[in-house]
């Protein structure tokens, strides 16, 4: 069986600028697959020309072994980093003008529910909080009860809480064994909802693999945070960097590590340790800071 | 070609105008406060000239009538148009100094008095009278407010909608839909021709009520020439729609159109006796034959067969701008 979504070798050029620079990949069914970069690494550009919004300049994707056609798009469901909607109508005649659009339809009642719309269904679409109006991309995109989900940075701009929301609805999405693409900046977002990631710079892919497994293959240590104030006028000789207020220690072996602080005459009573997280990998890979 | 999903745009779109408040009160009171302000603006005593047509005379000796002041002299080489002006109230008198005939109307006051003058001055001349009814500056002006108005809510309401529906990512959305380009921009053309049709259609009747137009023509032949011409000014703003994402140039743009046609295409006033290369240039605009097929049938009681020159520049022209407008279409 060919996999669920295959590219192959894909490229797109702007006036001669590589935003996609030859990548390739394969999703499988069911999962959910990460893209993860710095603005401008070409996440957007792929992740619409998975769409089939944005024709490559060359390269291959495959739906189901088959290039994107109308299947893919009466199957797909699309939620945009950004879309406007028609002026003056509500959030229930928006639903249902989607729904007249596609042959098959998940049913109003059901929408409602998953994405939690009641309290705003008959507002004007232009009067939705910013949590809100994401509920509702996200019930347009369920809206042709698709086999495969899009969803391109969809808590940017979001408060925690509204965010830690969408997470939810995103899981239960997931539970239903729906295949998810998700572009997004927020690691944490990456690490809790995907079963796969890349991460792109410069419109190549630098890193590829489950989260777990990528940050078990670049990090062997964890990492030791101290107050600053903590340390006598002497720093022991320990690979260490600044955070803040706080001395970050990067350690393989836990025990020794903090045998020589004592030894230094360091207070442990601040000490935390903490696993490395995607954010210290992809500093550790492009050099930068990913939420810039 | 879905008829499902024409009709799920197509009503979304309706919906969209007549909620927008703002924009329905201004399609409405917009042409009816003109249509009134120059109703009561023209309802007055009437200039306070004279207005007498004369034909070239044969001899180059004039007439004493025409030493007396506060008279307007015009020229008339086509004596049949110019008795119909006569008829019209547009010409108190018509003068034939060659053939020494004058026309008046009986019932206008002013032809009684210059009757009087020319009688007193030059003896001989013999008298026709002609009847009719006088056709105020708002029966002559109705079709070109109705026009203007049409033309406008085409050309913003298409052109500068779809603009914004692409730059603000409403078509990119519909794009990533079974949803097709020919089923997205029938559905806005046919639900702006109805809007527009009974936009003009209430605001027409409503006016009818209160200045009761001079309408010698039939309604439904009216109907056809505002409907395509409607067509015809919706495909034009389809075409500066094509494939502009700057809401800016598209407003400068349509507002390049939309201008010249308003003066040039006899909205205000008539382009008789204007620079013939004018005329010319205004047989180019949609909005002239528009007026003039609208003009034709209101006031001289055309039907379709005297106006079908009109009627085929305007078919002409819809069919050049939808094959430019749907050769040039992007989504994006």
């Amino acid at each position: 069986m060919p996999p669920f979504l295959q590219v192959d070798n894909l490229i797109r050029h702007y006036q001669g600028v590589k935003a996609v620079d030859g990548i390739s990949f394969a999703i499988e069914r069911g999962r959910c697959f990460g893209l993860l970069g710095p603005n401008g690494a070409g996440k957007t550009t792929t992740v619409e020309m998975l769409e089939g919004i944005n024709e490559p300049t060359s390269g291959s994707i495959l739906y189901q072994g088959r290039p994107l056609g109308r299947r893919f798009r009466d199957e797909a469901g699309i939620m945009f980093q950004t879309t406007a909607l028609q002026d003056y109508i509500t959030v229930r005649e928006t639903l249902e003008m989607f729904q007249q659009i596609y042959p098959r339809t998940t049913p109003l009642q059901e929408l409602i529910e998953s994405c939690s719309l009641e309290e705003f269904l008959d507002r004007d679409t232009r009067k939705l909080s910013g949590g809100q109006r994401q509920r509702m991309l996200l019930a347009i995109a369920l809206v042709n009860d698709p086999e495969v989900i899009f969803l391109d940075e969809p808590t940017t701009g979001l408060d925690p809480q509204a965010r830690r929301n969408f997470w939810e609805l995103v899981q239960s999405i997931k539970q239903r064994g729906k295949t998810i693409v998700l572009t997004t900046h927020y690691m944490e977002e990456a690490y809790r909802l995907c079963d796969d990631i890349i991460i792109m710079d410069h419109g190549r892919i630098i890193a590829q693999g489950t989260p777990d497994a990528l940050l078990a293959k670049h990090f062997a240590e964890v990492v030791l945070q101290l107050p600053a104030t903590d340390f006598p006028a002497s720093y022991p000789e320990l690979e260490m960097q600044m955070s803040g207020d706080l001395v970050e220690i990067l350690s393989s072996d836990l025990n020794s590590t903090i045998n020589r602080l004592t030894e230094q005459g360091v207070s442990l009573a601040g000490l935390r340790i903490r696993q490395r997280t995607l954010e210290d990998l992809f500093l550790a890979l492009t050099g930068r800071e990913l939420r810039t | 070609m879905s008829f499902r999903r024409f009709l799920a745009i197509m009503r979304a779109r309706n919906k969209e105008f007549w909620r927008d408040r703002a924009a329905l009160a201004w399609n409405f009171i917009f042409p009816i406060m003109v249509i009134g302000g120059f109703a009561v603006a023209f309802s007055g005593d009437g200039p306070d000239l004279y207005k007498v047509g004369i034909t070239a005379a044969q001899s180059s000796q004039n007439l004493h009538f025409e030493e007396i002041k506060y008279i307007q002299f015009i020229p008339v080489t086509d004596l049949s148009a110019a008795i119909t002006k006569v008829e019209r109230h547009q010409l108190d008198m018509l003068i034939s100094p060659a053939t020494q005939q004058f026309w008046i109307n009986d019932s206008s006051p002013a032809g009684y008095l210059l009757e009087r003058l020319l009688n007193g001055s030059d003896a001989g001349f013999k008298r026709e009278a002609v009847t009719g009814e006088g056709i105020r500056y708002v029966d002559w002006l109705i079709s070109g407010i109705l026009a203007m108005n049409l033309m406008f809510s085409a050309l913003f309401g298409v052109g500068f909608v779809i603009v914004r529906y692409r730059k603000n990512g409403m078509l990119k959305r519909l794009k990533a839909t079974p949803v097709t380009a020919f089923e997205f921009i029938s559905a806005q053309v046919v639900s702006r021709l109805w809007l527009l049709l009974s936009v003009s259609a209430l605001v027409f009747f409503l006016t009818d009520l209160v200045l009761d137009f001079r309408m010698y023509g039939s309604y439904f032949d009216l109907l056809i020439v505002f409907a395509l011409g409607a067509i015809c000014l919706i495909s034009l703003g389809l075409l500066i729609a094509a494939r502009l994402a700057s809401e800016e140039l598209a407003g400068g743009l349509l507002n390049a159109i939309s201008w010249p046609m308003m003066f040039l295409s006899g909205v205000w006033f008539s382009l008789e006796g204007v620079n013939p290369w004018l005329v010319k240039l205004a047989q180019i605009l949609p909005l002239t034959h528009v007026i003039d097929g609208a003009r034709a049938i209101m006031i001289d009681g055309a039907g379709l067969m005297d106006i079908w020159p009109n009627l085929m520049a305007l078919m002409v022209m819809t069919a050049v701008f939808l094959l430019i407008a749907a050769r040039t279409f992007r989504w994006e």
